[in-house]
């Protein structure tokens, strides 16, 4: 694990929700040029992570220290929750789509440089005048759009409601949308939920393309097995709030703590050894009828 | 109830075209005059009459009977002519083709209405009264306009707009009648004023959507009349304020006999002195108010500013992760919207000479706003025409002044019915890649596309 480009330093992470503990002590690491994957069984607090770094949610304890390539170090717990977006450059999807459905596709992209746009149109007065900076920031607006719609052909119905593209076209483009705000780190929350095999396939490949030539990091919360193992560089196993687990994807899966998270236990008593040896080689023959029985919870 | 009936019946009717199921039929019938017999025997049945010191009460059950036979017989014409399902489909499709094709021409209708609009004083029919009505229906225009900032644009729901309103026309009142100053000089302070109140009211209600927000701004507009009758000293209260300096054209007063050393505005053009030029000057005044509000809602639609707020109304934690700063966004639509009810109210008060807090009650805000929401939220020609509905067409049946309420609520049940998000719903892109109607030729792209648009035409249907 090298140190040098560590883009997210999340330390010592705890969100609690009155006596409901959701996150608690988490500390992991997202690097440059990586995608990173955030796991664990449903309601183990993966989304309580996302709105605590893109500042939905105010952590009750902790640190959250982006390393901006450009612009220096931020402290994601101190900012607003619009400002991380607008200054730490952190973008994030949502995982029920969160698109201007009303709103053409290349408006909802138009939307996404909003910042950009409002301070060359010097807060409306220069678009007002029309004046040619501003005409000049819409034109590479456009550009910059038509650039991402190109990548997840949707460049033909560039016109349409986005309310009207079909499901898998929406999550792209949210994800486009997520990436016409320039962002250094982009998260984003079950993208692959409700994919189908190819349309899984082709988001692979989008966020592989993204991680490579756009140098930014990913962090990735997502259900989909096929998804996390073939792409993520690096795998952070949450359960209960608690990492259980983290490094590369062949090392996570081999690793009993992750196996009883996902496969269940009872609260205090250990999985059986030869339970255990079970699950990880399912073809060692133990006898068929007693191996699954201790360790269901 | 009746339109539970109707169902099972409509889908029998569906299979064959044009056909309908005469039992179903006669039981709808009967059902909808048993509706309108219990309705019609309190109203129709019975009538108290004065006796002398009596009173007593007759029933008049030839009335109700014939009542009650009419409605029966017209829901069974209704039932076999008009709703079989092919003429239901029919008309429905009509009306949404009217629609588009109302859209398509839309630009072309803006025009020629400003072209009347601008020619309407010389038109042989324009006394007035005409000229009169006119005005007060480009009020009404402009402060659909600036309220559509809000409601339509931003999706703000404010029930309170007439405050603005309000400010703007005190503003005015107040800056002319104590400094002295003239009109083009206190029309923009009073715009500004307003768009103070629209911040000072923004900033509480930052939190609120939907209904919430409308009560808070219900309770806003009901605080500033309040105040206004109230605050004696500087409102005059109840009283309101009176002999308002009328605006002049730069300079130069529409009165027959102007003060010492002035210019009356006949003598600058040598014509003999008549009181309608200050009619129509005000006429044409509120109508470059109103055009200027217009243009500026059209060009803001498509800076990032408009879209912002189109956003905002869309999904505002989404607006969030942009990195859009919500607080601002919100405001400035507030603030913008109330400075357009600003300039509304100050012509207002330069126009009637006269202002009280009776002319700022919350039945101003309900029009402005059914104006905005009838007319489609976020067109500028649907506002237009709401207002048209609401201004005009009630000012033609002054006669029927008892019924123009229920015509009013008729007008606005039919919309709901018709047209539930206004009568020019639609919405055009404010930035395209291809032209309107653009459909992908070749490619797989194209094949996508257009298995896509199928299976949307069928989800439609």
């Amino acid at each position: 694990m090298t140190t040098g480009n560590v883009l997210l330093d999340v330390e010592h992470l705890t969100m609690r929700f009155g006596g409901l503990v959701a996150i608690d002590d988490l500390s992991f690491e997202a690097r440059r040029n990586e995608i990173t994957a955030l796991i664990g069984p449903n309601g183990a607090g993966k989304t309580t992570v996302f709105n605590c770094l893109t500042g939905f949610y105010k952590p009750t304890v902790g640190r959250l220290k982006l390393n901006h390539p450009a612009k220096g170090d931020y402290l994601l717990e101190r900012m607003d929750g619009f400002r991380i977006t607008q200054k730490a450059d952190v973008a994030r999807t949502f995982q029920n789509i969160r698109l201007f459905p009303q709103m053409s596709v290349l408006e909802n992209l138009m939307v996404a440089q909003h910042n950009r746009l409002m301070k060359a149109s010097m807060w409306t007065v220069g678009g007002l005048l029309n004046l040619p900076s501003f005409r000049q920031a819409e034109k590479e607006a456009i550009e910059l759009a038509k650039y991402w719609l190109n990548k997840v052909s949707l460049y033909e119905r560039a016109d349409w409601e986005a309310g009207n593209l079909p499901y898998g076209d929406q999550r792209r483009l949210e994800i486009c949308r997520a990436m016409c705000t320039r962002p250094v780190l982009l998260c984003l929350d079950e993208p692959a939920a409700g994919l189908n095999p190819k349309e899984s396939l082709e988001l692979n490949e989008l966020l592989l393309g993204i991680r490579d030539e756009e140098k930014i990091g990913i962090l990735l919360i997502e259900h989909d097995m096929s998804v996390v193992m073939q792409i993520s560089d690096h795998v952070v196993v949450l359960d209960h709030g608690r990492k259980i687990s983290d490094g590369t994807p062949t090392e996570v899966k081999n690793d009993p703590a992750v196996i009883r998270a996902y496969l269940g236990e009872d609260e205090d008593e250990d999985l059986p050894k030869e339970v255990a040896n079970d699950l990880h080689m399912p073809s060692h023959a133990h006898g068929t009828g007693h191996d699954h029985g201790g360790g269901q919870g | 109830m009746a339109t539970d009936i109707a169902s099972p019946s409509a889908s029998a009717a569906a299979k064959r075209p044009g056909s309908y199921d005469l039992p179903g039929a006669l039981k709808e019938s009967a059902i909808t005059a048993g509706v309108a017999a219990v309705l019609a025997f309190p109203f129709l049945g019975l009538q108290a009459n004065n006796d002398g010191p009596e009173l007593v009460l007759l029933t008049r059950w030839e009335l109700f009977f014939w009542a009650v036979a009419v409605v029966f017989v017209g829901r069974m014409l209704l039932t076999v002519f008009r709703w079989r399902s092919d003429a239901r489909a029919k008309s429905a499709e009509g009306l949404k083709a009217f629609g588009a094709k109302f859209q398509r021409y839309n630009v072309w209708i803006g025009l020629a209405g400003a072209i009347f609009a601008f020619t309407l004083p010389m038109w042989p029919f324009a006394d007035r009264y005409v000229v009169d009505i006119a005005t007060t229906f480009l009020i009404y225009v402009m402060l659909g306009w600036g309220l559509n900032i809000v409601v339509g644009l931003a999706g703000l729901l404010d029930l309170g707009y007439v405050a603005f309103y309000a400010v703007g026309a005190y503003s005015y009142a107040l800056l002319a009648t104590m400094f002295d100053w003239s009109f083009w000089i206190c029309l923009p302070l009073a715009g500004l004023f307003a768009a103070t109140f629209g911040v000072i009211l923004g900033f509480p209600v930052l939190r609120l959507r939907g209904d919430y927000l409308a009560i808070v701004t219900l309770g806003f507009g009901e605080i500033i009349r309040v105040v206004l009758i109230n605050w004696y000293d500087v409102t005059n209260g109840p009283d309101g304020i009176g002999s308002i300096p009328r605006p002049t054209f730069f300079g130069y007063a529409f009165d027959r006999s102007p003060e010492e050393g002035t210019m009356a505005f006949h003598q600058l053009l040598g014509i003999d002195f008549d009181s309608m030029h200050r009619i129509i000057f005000l006429y044409f005044l509120i109508l470059i108010l109103a055009l200027i509000t217009n243009a500026f809602t059209l060009r803001v639609r498509k800076l990032p500013i408009g879209r912002g707020w189109e956003a905002l109304r869309e999904d505002e934690i989404a607006c969030r992760s942009l990195g859009m700063n919500p607080t601002n966004t919100k405001l400035s639509a507030f603030a913008i919207g109330a400075m357009f009810g600003g300039f509304a109210g100050s012509f207002f008060a330069t126009r009637q000479g006269f202002i009280s807090p009776e002319s700022f009650t919350f039945i101003e805000s309900a029009i402005i706003l059914a104006i905005v929401v009838l007319g489609g939220m976020g067109s500028q020609l649907g506002v237009v025409i709401a207002a048209f509905v609401l201004v005009i067409v009630p000012e033609w049946l002054r006669e029927f002044a008892e019924y123009r309420m229920l015509l009013f609520g008729l007008a606005m049940v039919l919309i709901m019915v018709w047209r539930p998000r206004g009568l020019l719903s639609h919405r055009d892109p404010t930035v395209r890649l291809h032209p309107p109607g653009y459909v992908p030729r070749h490619g797989v792209e194209a094949q996508k596309v257009q298995a896509q648009e199928a299976e949307l035409a069928a989800k439609a249907k």
